[in-house]
């Protein structure tokens, strides 16, 4: 390929070796960054972080070689053609965080389509900077010499941004605002380029004027953060927020749309005060209605005393043990008036003791015995999770169960995610437990699975003695038969070697989301 | 310019800003203690100045060595119903390299951190994890099962290469098609070998070496270096390098450049071992590493073990062997008069401390070198920042660092709440000669490790310097004897396993390779000669 160079002087003064340099060093961090922060981006909206950062990083890469392939294509202006990718880079890759959180938020067409297509084409952008930076010095220096200093602030570039995106910019400056922060890197590298080359550009004013409005823009974009975020957030949750509050452990958000109360639990609905009857009356009573002699009942998970309101209902039971890892979640719905209505104000009741601990470790250090076990945990999203629905922890968890106890496990939807429900079965049944497996309607989840497993045949009650909105005997009896769409599939246990399940669960609910 | 230079160069370059400015920002070094083999007590058996023995206990069988291979033999005479025994270590605790420590956070390992799945012809140990549970059902199936707790939870391992962490030993990410390639092809290789069988039906790279073949077709590759099989047989990509290297200074403390091809085949091709409820992959861990298998070896020794006890005479005797002991914290010396001994310690002490052993059998001894290592547990308040990309995992490794990486020791823990933890940092200074590594491992303080343990892990991690709490340094000094080419299958290191009289030698240094298996394999096989000459009729573990 021949450059016209009659456009570029016959050899860039040498006073612009270490300057052209640096901004080899400032683009390769934006670049990295921009990459970063929508892998980032995928992850916090789209959850498992592995295949998020995986997807993306893959993406931008392949784009970076199609710019790098594409530049041959770009034989005349190189300076003003690196300005004008400087300045379209900046207001891309500078405004991709606030643009993907509210198009997320508001729900505006596919948003996987969006997200790929913003880093395909901040990535093809990226990868023609590098290539044009070359070709800018190759007269300057020798190949050899070229390519090595090129890459080696390109890299240097890329690891600091390495260093400071997890530790300082994701955390203090949030997503958008580092977005916006590079952008006005990129446009100000532009502005940098125009002044170097002022003597040799033509169109120079109007390309000065384009890198200064994009960096009015991007200052202005960087003030509207704080409120873009919290715009985000509301077209997210649609309805009031009345709380928010974010612990070591989740960020709980509840909302209020007359009289529907809903809690989020890092963005995933938790429950709806409509329905959310339904889906605590079909995870306590069939298991507890069917054991007379119960109590002594635990709960693990469960901080919002919804269970908890059942399981009260039954004057048998002596006592409760709510185990939740949060202190912030029963705190709150201890405390709340609006919430405790709600739960009955199950979490002060003289009958309930909470203890706030991580499940296993509670397990592990205790010997009590129950005979009822619930087990309502976050689905297995991830690997730490997952934990609590393998072989070894059903196993831990049967040393708690008295000998005639049940257990019942809140498992996933049989219906989205029909693999992943069965394999809880297997894990259960492997542990060395009978499983009777049901599931009910909630119309805020859709169709709903739960896992009854303990060492006795189960036999579903045939009368209920406390008061309830939604089972009845004869229903409940149709609830443990699985029509042929949810029907039992062979699917493996799960174990704490491979977690076959999180893998099953995150394939599953991907398909049925798109 | 090379990735490896420049890495290196790249590393150095961000670092010194980093240093900069960690000077005014950085918190003080983390309290922490310096402990480990006892150097002073060992080279004290160099010139032996003890007080002479005032006491005499008579016993018919004495282990000298409370490593894997004289606790394995320990185990196989207590096995047979011989519980007449004695065993004595140098050091204040059992267990050799699979000594671990313990604090309010959890358990972590000292030394050797996981057993792989037991290859068929590894029996004895199978025997031994069935004893204790970790194996369940048969021993002898192919595919038994393994108790959960102790299969390696996922996600296994990742690796760190330019900001990002991978999942897997190889950084995949930014390899080009050709690294790819040259992988997929080292692995066939390396499964060609898992396969390999000689006319006898013996696996060309058994595991233990005692069951391998002899045949010249590979026994060739034990007279050149692994990095010079890889050059002739066209390998060159510089990940799958970095990779072969790493595995042998894992696995023997020892450059690629140094290590008999032979070896390095063997790390890849020896392990066959399959679980009913794992993937052949799999690895068996716990938070101590292999310290959990000590801890079963020894909670029944009792009074039978005694710890800083260094035997600084051996002497054959008419119908006895003589040991005198010099016991550290009474400071006085006493004499065990023995009908058969055990030298289950390291081969190159014995020809210090035997009286008139043969001189063909002091050459072989004290022919091996050894690589040092050194093993740091970091407590940490919390788990650092997760990073990008592949989330924490058990081993970590970070690519082109001098050291190997780290372990989780929580990883085992069934845990949602996130809490502290302890990584256990591994170094083997394979870049040195044995002799200047062990010179820089013991003049150099606790401070000067801790502040470059700290600057490595701090590149993929830079908020960890803050949330370590304690820094616990360990050295070996001799930790394992290097394969180094002509090791493993020198015809004259057989002579070693005939014993001398009434003394059998049991260590995995009779193997050439520092391997769980080789110890235990050594153990049990001089247990039972032994159990032959008391007349114990007892079928042998080792078919």
């Amino acid at each position: 390929m021949a450059d016209r160079a009659q456009t570029v002087p016959a050899s860039p003064p040498a006073r612009l070796q270490l300057p052209l340099l640096a901004s080899v060093f400032l683009v390769a961090a934006c670049g990295l960054a921009y990459e970063l922060i929508a892998g980032a981006l995928a992850s916090y909206l789209l959850g498992d972080s592995v295949t998020q950062f995986s997807t993306v990083i893959g993406t931008y890469l392949f784009a970076m070689g199609l710019g790098s392939w594409w530049s041959k294509h770009i034989d005349r202006d190189l300076v003003a053609r690196f300005v004008q990718i400087e300045i379209s880079v900046g207001l891309l890759g500078g405004f991709a965080a606030a643009g993907l959180s509210l198009a997320f938020a508001a729900s505006t067409g596919p948003f996987r389509t969006l997200l790929y297509g913003t880093v395909l084409a901040i990535g093809i952008l990226v990868g023609l900077e590098i290539p044009l930076v070359m070709r800018i010095l190759r007269r300057e220096l020798a190949f050899n010499e070229l390519v090595a200093r090129v890459l080696s602030f390109d890299y240097l570039g890329a690891l600091v941004v390495s260093l400071v995106f997890p530790l300082l910019l994701a955390p203090h400056l949030g997503l958008v605002r580092t977005g916006l922060l590079f952008g006005l890197i990129n446009a100000l590298v532009a502005l940098w380029a125009l002044w170097l080359f002022r003597q040799v550009l033509v169109r120079r004013r109007a390309l000065t004027g384009f890198a200064i409005v994009s960096i009015i823009l991007l200052l202005a974009g960087f003030a509207a953060a704080g409120r873009i975020t919290s715009l985000a957030e509301g077209w997210l949750y649609a309805d009031d927020i009345i709380h928010t509050e974010t612990t070591p452990y989740q960020r709980i958000v509840i909302t209020r749309w007359h009289e529907d109360i809903r809690l989020f639990l890092n963005q995933n609905l938790q429950f709806s005060s409509n329905d959310e009857y339904r889906y605590h009356e079909a995870l306590v009573h069939p298991g507890l209605a069917a054991l007379p002699a119960a109590r002594r009942v635990l709960v693990l998970g469960g901080g919002d005393g919804l269970a908890l309101r059942e399981i009260l209902k039954y004057p048998g039971v002596e006592s409760v043990t709510l185990v939740d890892l949060d202190p912030a979640m029963t705190r709150l719905f201890s405390n709340s008036p609006l919430l405790r209505q709600l739960n009955n104000d199950s979490l002060n009741s003289p009958r309930v003791r909470v203890v706030n601990a991580d499940a296993a470790r509670w397990l592990e250090d205790n010997d009590d015995s129950f005979d009822f076990i619930v087990a309502d945990f976050p689905d297995p999203t991830n690997y730490a999770v997952g934990k609590l629905y393998t072989t070894a922890f059903y196993r831990l968890l049967d040393k708690h169960l008295a000998a005639h106890g049940l257990l019942v496990v809140q498992t996933t939807s049989p219906y989205y995610a029909r693999h992943s429900f069965w394999s809880v079965a297997a894990t259960l049944e492997e542990a060395g437990m009978t499983t009777s497996p049901y599931h009910a309607l909630v119309p805020s989840f859709g169709e709903w699975g739960f896992i009854l497993a303990g060492h006795m045949p189960y036999v579903p009650p045939s009368r209920y003695e406390v008061p309830l909105r939604f089972l009845t005997p004869a229903t409940t009896a149709t609830m443990f038969e699985f029509p042929a769409d949810m029907a039992r599939v062979a699917a493996p246990a799960n174990h704490m070697n491979d977690q076959s399940l999180v893998r099953s669960f995150e394939a599953e609910w991907r398909h049925a989301l798109h | 310019m090379k990735r490896r230079s420049f890495l290196q160069t790249a590393a150095a370059l961000s670092a010194a800003p980093m240093l900069a400015c960690s000077r005014k920002t950085a918190p003080p070094l983390p309290p922490g203690t310096l402990s480990g083999n006892d150097f002073a007590l060992g080279h004290r058996l160099r010139n032996p100045d003890f007080p002479e023995p005032g006491e005499t206990r008579r016993t018919p069988v004495l282990i000298i060595g409370a490593g894997i291979a004289g606790l394995s033999a320990a185990w196989r005479l207590a096995r047979a119903g011989v519980r007449d025994f004695m065993i004595v270590d140098l050091e204040a605790t059992a267990g050799g390299n699979a000594r671990y420590g313990e604090s309010a956070i959890c358990r972590y390992p000292f030394g050797a951190h996981y057993l792989p799945l037991p290859t068929m012809e590894s029996t004895a140990v199978r025997h031994l994890l069935a004893d204790f549970g970790g194996l369940q059902g048969d021993p002898r199936l192919e595919r038994p099962s393994y108790d959960e707790r102790l299969l390696c939870h996922t996600p296994q391992e990742r690796v760190y290469h330019k900001g990002i962490w991978q999942e897997g030993p190889i950084p995949r990410l930014g390899a080009s098609a050709d690294d790819r390639q040259q992988w997929l092809r080292f692995h066939a290789r390396m499964a060609e070998f898992k396969e390999a069988r000689d006319f006898l039906g013996r696996r060309a790279f058994a595991l233990p070496v005692a069951a391998a073949s002899r045949d010249a077709r590979w026994l060739g590759f034990d007279s050149v270096t692994m990095a010079e099989w890889l050059a002739a047989e066209n390998f060159d990509s510089v990940p799958l390098h970095w990779y072969v290297n790493y595995a042998c200074r894992d696995d023997f403390g020892t450059d690629y450049r140094q290590t008999s091809a032979w070896a390095g085949i063997h790390y890849f091709a020896c392990r066959n071992g399959q679980a009913a409820n794992a993937g052949g992959d799999a690895v068996l861990t716990a938070p101590e590493g292999n310290g959990w298998i000590v801890r079963r070896l020894t909670e029944k020794l009792a009074d039978r073990l005694l710890t800083g006890a260094a035997c600084f005479r051996l002497e054959q005797q008419t119908k006895t062997v003589t040991a005198d002991l010099f016991l550290k914290v009474e400071g006085r010396s006493i004499r065990i008069v023995a009908e058969q001994v055990v030298w289950a310690a390291a081969l190159f002490v014995l020809p210090r401390v035997a009286v008139s052993l043969p001189a063909p059998l002091a050459a072989l001894a004290g022919a091996g070198e050894y690589a040092p290592w050194l093993v740091a547990n970091l407590s940490l308040s919390e788990l650092p920042a997760a990073g990008v990309g592949a989330p924490l995992s058990w081993d970590n490794v970070l690519y082109d660092a001098p050291g190997l990486g780290y372990v989780v020791a929580t990883h085992q823990q069934v845990r949602i709440a996130p809490g502290p933890s302890v990584f256990t940092y591994y170094r083997v200074l394979s870049e040195l000669p044995p002799a200047k590594a062990r010179e820089l491992l013991m003049n150099s303080s606790r401070e000067a490790w801790a502040t470059t343990i700290l600057e490595e892990l701090g590149r993929a991690h830079p908020d960890l310097p803050a949330l370590t709490t304690r820094l616990d340094v360990f050295r070996h000094g001799h930790a394992m004897i290097r394969p180094l080419p002509g090791v493993v299958h020198s015809s004259a290191r057989q002579a070693l396993v005939n014993g001398w009289q009434r003394v059998q030698f049991a260590h995995a240094d009779l193997s050439g390779m520092s391997l769980f298996e080789e110890a235990n394999y050594h153990g049990v096989r001089a247990a039972e000669v032994i159990l032959s000459r008391l007349g114990v009729g007892e079928s042998s573990l080792l078919a």
